[in-house]
């Protein structure tokens, strides 16, 4: 169906008899649930399945992107089961899903009984409060990056930071906040709306500096 | 048994909050593991989810520590299942009408409203997460410099927060 609307991006896609099998399908999750360490796990997904195993192209690998970040659940999973799924089917989902968390559930459950038996020791805890300085400024990193990538104009500041003041400041629940600020936002793009106004307003706004 | 079903509850509701990543669970998660549930203390918690961003794979696998706190091995695989099963099942069926969404107006209208929206979340509790973590100019000085690491270099980020710990380790007894 990519084809057929983006004729000219659309590479060849594999044909139906190269299409990989549930276990290669598990394996390669697998061995993106095990080497994709920090959080970085989109750019570990294009490479294993774009650049090496070409399972899909870039269009179609965008397309699927667009559904993980659009629903709840994280990247790094739902993206397993759309690609497990156009690949295998069902069985296909579930092996790539279970691939891709394995390892790190593995890793984590670890964590937990070590954190039991040696949490309270003070060389541990000084090392956790370094590490957990640590990860504020790489999750900050990252957003600013993704921030940065995505502020389109008047309504996306707009959001963000209504989104940011409703948790931070008023002490909404996220839930709360989601529906409530969601709502409005999808509101503000709906269907017909042509986006002329956004434009006019970051144009106003950068003229003011 | 109570605490199991607890687990279920907790992470399957957690997990519908995720839109955009983990991040903009977090002020929900720490009021229900820490001040609902008394699993964790605050700074407990804070200790396991960042101990997660160094985990490989899903960066929200640290659902599955807090489960083996609370009730063991049972406890992480109910965490880990209710957290990741319910969104995968809604991820699975979207993924398979989503072709057929296509014409559909609000399908476009839904993708630009909640980008900025689960931007803004994620901001949200990166700073509930600061403000428990960054406790005096110590953790302020670590923070900011794998801030700009993070921005400036091209090192796993796995490392630099062992780097973290090394220097937590040396500076924070």
């Amino acid at each position: 169906m990519t084809e057929s609307t983006l004729p000219s991006t659309a590479a060849p896609v594999v044909a139906p008899r190269d299409l990989p099998s549930v276990p290669d399908v598990f394996v390669t999750f697998l061995i993106i649930g095990a080497t994709s360490f920090g959080g970085g796990v989109v750019a570990y997904l294009r490479s294993a399945l774009v650049a090496k195993k070409k399972w899909m192209n870039d269009v179609q690998f965008l397309e699927l992107m667009s559904i993980s970040n659009t629903l709840p659940g994280l990247n790094a999973t739902n993206m397993s089961i759309l690609v497990g799924d156009r690949m295998r089917g069902t069985v296909g989902a579930i092996a790539a899903m279970i691939g891709m968390c394995l390892p790190g559930f593995i890793f984590m459950t670890v964590a937990g009984v070590l954190y039991g038996h040696n949490g309270d020791r003070p060389i541990v805890t000084a090392m956790l409060r370094g590490v957990a300085a640590a990860a504020v400024g790489l999750i900050g990193a990252t957003w600013y990056q993704i921030g940065k990538k995505s502020v389109k104009g008047f309504y996306d500041a707009f959001f963000i930071l209504a989104a940011v003041l409703c948790v931070n400041h008023f002490k909404l629940s996220v839930p709360v906040v989601l529906l409530a600020v969601g709502a409005l936002a999808i509101f503000a793009n709906r269907p017909g709306k042509e986006h002329k106004k956004e434009e006019e307003l970051s144009e106003w706004i950068s003229s003011l500096r | 048994m109570d605490q199991l079903s607890a687990l279920a509850g907790v992470f399957s509701y957690l997990s519908l909050l995720t839109i955009g990543g983990g991040m903009a669970a977090f002020p929900e998660l720490k009021s229900l593991v820490v001040d609902v549930h008394h699993w964790l203390t605050y700074p407990q918690l804070i200790h396991v989810y960042s101990v997660g961003q160094m985990a490989p794979g899903p960066n929200m696998m640290m659902v599955a520590a807090v489960g083996e706190r609370v009730s063991g091995i049972p406890g992480a695989l109910i965490a880990a299942f209710a957290f990741f099963v319910p969104t995968g099942l809604l991820t699975f069926a979207v993924g398979r009408v989503w072709n057929k969404l296509a014409k559909w107006p609000w399908r476009t209208s839904i993708q630009r409203g909640l980008a900025p929206v689960a931007i803004g979340l994620a901001v949200a509790g990166t700073i509930t997460l600061g403000k428990g973590a960054i406790t005096g100019w110590l953790t302020a000085a670590i923070g900011l410099a794998i801030f700009a690491a993070t921005l400036r270099t091209k090192i796993n980020p796995a490392l630099l927060i062992l780097c973290g710990a090394v220097v937590g380790g040396i500076a924070l007894r």
